[in-house]
């Protein structure tokens, strides 16, 4: 009836380190069944103080209908993270669930994605936004096939940072020997994969118990032997993958729409005193800007499908009313450039000079998420940056056993395999290299027929062009 | 950086930090972008809009996607006949000031035509969703901004940020399409439409940092003030035309304020001192009382409550 106040709390939040500062982190956990992700998952949530009274109050009350805990009682942490009613049911986990909590120093956005046999879309879903990827490992079992699984579908996506955490520790009896073999079985897989191998990703291994709270938020005193930060440290340290990604990429922005407002100005502006004179021929591209950073005067290209690159230079850079002398990604900005040139939805500004020819020859590896399966000659669109187009797939060329990494022989493929197919396109699109464009290598392929979508495509260098034998096909 | 580790992890200092946008700017940036390419990529959009500061920040935020041109899209406001007046008020002047073009469901007319029937708690929320497809299909919108959060409920932090229905405006949350990176996929075939959540990723809290920061006007019901109010179901509630205390519950005078101000019937208020932005910015933050199991009698008849009303269509 009152609302209570934790005023340490408070404190902890807006005074000690402004949040205005705090950033985001994106993070996704995979694991396998029964490897204890759920609780994991809950024990963060609590321990980071991100469970509220009445929730905790509920499943307090449902882990005592159960018995959970036998006579010691307790809280099944698990609870917490219990979506729907279908699922408390039947007691499975249906679909990739949202998170969110702080601690003084970031804002996490945390994509629970669940472990069953959907494993390869949901990880595949969890992890296209994320900074992170947490794997569980049961320290009984030590690395499975279903673990090679989820490190070959992150190093696939080029996650920055893979975490893996060996959880159930107190089971072992807290045993340093075997953290050590399944931290060397991890690091050995992690060889054969090339995690870590090209610059970008690293891989990190730490002891934890998730039901007892073992270096999760704090580290625990029952494992000397490790030395190493608690799971929450290392994801509160971690460079974000736009921090890693953004100085070394150039500047790319899909165009979204074209604000020109001829006069119909917004009344709350013009209210506001804007000079609606000034704004009558007023004509700015909107987007987000997927890598890199412009400033005014930068010079760039225009690349729109079917027409050479048009190169320009950037006049202004607005963002509601606020001019910005630079921008960088991920910010949703609208940009004015020195020509008026027939600029629309669909096209992309880069920075000029660095963007090779369009190409309506797609080379892709395919994350097919779908029932329906993938079979040569079928039509399908891909959406790319701002533009979808028709595709026509003209050759699937093997998929990958994800527990060898090797390409095996295949002319279709089925729900949650990853595959190599050549498709083509009706219009040339400015295509990168997945290896190192994180937004512009990677598009949709969406069924024409009811508009779901099918797959997840990584761009891959034409064949002929690319430097790395185990991407060829 | 050339950081494959063979040792245990070692903390990584802080230098890159500081060059990253706030997380608030990321989130911002990230509705903007979810709003243009939905008005990009539908024929007819239609924006949920009840005087909620979820939907008064989604309209904010939608003036800068479009600045300086008009937001592109009406407002559509589903009217249960208990909404408390001053939030009406507030509703009419946000619509007059943005020259917006206002789109009505009136749960009453509904009642009258005898088309859906009072509860027997007096309750209006649940009868929304008939008035809110009436109203999608009549007016042809084929998607429909809301304010939702997944940090509100179960059900919410599984639904995706486009939301596709059927043609009851059904949730099938078994069969959702995966959302992968920043590409939107919005297709829908003939009678399905869209639900478009932008603000998926913002937390109550951030949802007030922002509206402290950007300056935006709330109906003044969400500040505290001096209000004659009643206990039930361990909500204060204010005494009104249909919010009439039963002879056994005493009226007091109260400072209060409302976390969020939907039907009269349903919504509580909590007792508080917080009279201004920051006032409510650091009350939430201590909060340990999650929004709407404070002040939300529907969310309380099942812990399912939310997943069955989605699933029937609502928001």
């Amino acid at each position: 009836m009152t609302t209570d106040i934790d005023t340490a709390r408070a404190a902890a939040l807006l005074d000690e380190a402004p949040l205005a500062s705090a950033s985001l982190f994106r993070f996704a956990t995979a694991g396998s069944v029964d490897d204890g992700k759920s609780t994991l998952v809950g024990r963060l949530l609590h321990d980071s103080k991100a469970i509220l009274a009445d929730q905790l109050e509920a499943v307090a009350r449902t882990s005592s209908d159960r018995g959970f805990g036998g006579d010691k009682g307790g809280i099944d942490l698990a609870l917490l993270t219990d979506g729907l009613r279908a699922e408390r049911e039947q007691g499975i986990t249906i679909d990739v669930a949202y998170r969110y909590f702080a601690t003084d120093r970031r804002s996490f956005i945390l994509a629970d994605c669940p472990g069953h046999v959907q494993y390869t879309k949901n990880t595949v879903t969890g992890a296209s936004t994320a900074d992170a990827v947490v794997v569980l490992i049961d320290a009984r079992k030590g690395v499975l096939e279903q673990t090679r699984r989820h490190l070959s579908v992150l190093q696939l996506l080029r996650v920055a940072h893979v975490i893996v955490a060996v959880n159930k520790i107190d089971l072992v009896d807290f045993s340093e020997s075997v953290f050590r073999e399944i931290e060397a079985d991890v690091q050995q897989v992690g060889r054969e994969l090339g995690l870590g191998s090209d610059g970008i990703a690293d891989l990190l291994v730490v002891p934890v118990s998730a039901l007892d709270g073992d270096n999760v938020v704090e580290r625990s005193e029952r494992t000397p032997w490790y030395t190493g930060p608690a799971l929450l440290e290392v994801l509160e340290t971690l460079p974000a993958a736009d921090e890693l990604e953004s100085h070394l990429e150039s500047f790319r922005f899909p165009v979204q729409l074209v604000i020109r407002p001829q006069g119909a100005l917004a009344p709350d502006a013009v209210a506001a005193g804007l000079d609606v004179e000034a704004y009558r021929d007023y004509r700015a591209y909107a987007g987000q800007i997927t890598e890199g950073s412009v400033k005014v005067g930068d010079k760039v290209s225009v690349l729109t499908p079917g027409q050479d690159p048009r190169t320009t230079t950037v006049i202004g850079i607005d963002f509601a009313g606020v001019s910005l002398e630079e921008a960088s990604a991920p910010q949703s900005v609208a940009i004015r450039l020195a020509e008026e040139f027939d600029v629309a939805r669909g096209d992309t500004i880069a920075a000029a000079g660095t963007v090779r020819e369009s190409t309506a020859d797609l080379y892709a590896q395919l994350c097919w998420l779908s029932p329906k399966p993938l079979r040569e000659g079928a039509k399908v669109l891909v959406k790319h940056g701002t533009r979808t187009v028709q595709a026509l797939v003209r050759s699937v060329n093997g998929k990958l056993d994800l527990a060898t990494f090797n390409l095996e022989g295949a002319s279709s493929l089925e729900l949650n395999d990853i595959g190599h197919a050549q498709l083509r396109l009706a219009a040339p699109l400015p295509l990168e290299n997945y290896l190192h464009h994180r937004r512009t290598g990677a598009f949709l392929v969406i069924d024409p027929l009811d508009g779901n979508t099918l797959a997840a495509g990584l761009v891959k260098d034409h064949p002929g062009d690319h430097e790395d034998e185990r991407y060829s096909i | 950086m050339s950081t494959f580790i063979t040792e245990e992890p070692t903390l990584v200092t802080d230098a890159a930090e500081s060059k990253r946008l706030s997380s608030l700017d990321t989130l911002e940036s990230e509705a903007i972008h979810i709003i243009r390419e939905v008005v990009a990529e539908f024929e007819k959009p239609a924006l949920l809009f009840s005087g909620g500061k979820d939907s008064v920040v989604m309209l904010h935020l939608a003036t800068k996607a479009f600045w300086p041109g008009k937001v592109p899209f009406p407002v559509l406001h589903v009217d249960t006949g208990h909404n408390f007046p001053e939030v009406i008020d507030f509703r009419d002047r946000t619509v007059e000031r943005l020259g917006l073009k206002l789109v009505v469901g009136s749960v009453q007319e509904f009642i009258d035509r005898g088309e859906l029937a009072e509860r027997a708690d007096g309750t209006r929320n649940p009868l929304q969703t008939v008035p809110l497809l009436d109203a999608i299909q009549s007016n042809k919108f084929d998607a429909v901004f809301g304010g939702g959060r997944r940090d509100e409920d179960k059900a919410r932090a599984k639904e995706r940020i486009l939301s596709l229905r059927d043609e009851f405006g059904q949730w099938d949350p078994r069969n959702q399409r995966p959302e992968l990176w920043n590409l939107y996929n919005g297709r829908h075939t003939v009678g399905q439409h869209v639900r478009a959540f932008p603000i998926s990723n913002w937390t109550e809290l951030d949802v007030w940092r922002y509206i402290e920061r950007e300056n935006i006007e709330l109906p003044g019901l969400y500040y505290a003030h001096d209000r004659e109010v009643f206990a039930r179901d361990g909500m204060w509630r204010a005494v009104g035309e249909v919010s009439q205390p039963l002879p056994h519950e005493e009226v007091i005078t109260k400072t209060v304020r409302y976390r969020t101000v939907g039907d009269m019937s349903c919504t509580g208020a909590v007792e508080s001192a917080a009279a201004t932005v920051r006032d409510v910015v650091i009350e939430v933050a201590a909060s340990t009382i999650t929004e709407r199991g404070a002040t939300r009698a529907d969310d309380r008849i099942s812990e399912a409550a939310m997943e069955d009303r989605k699933k029937d269509g609502y928001f």
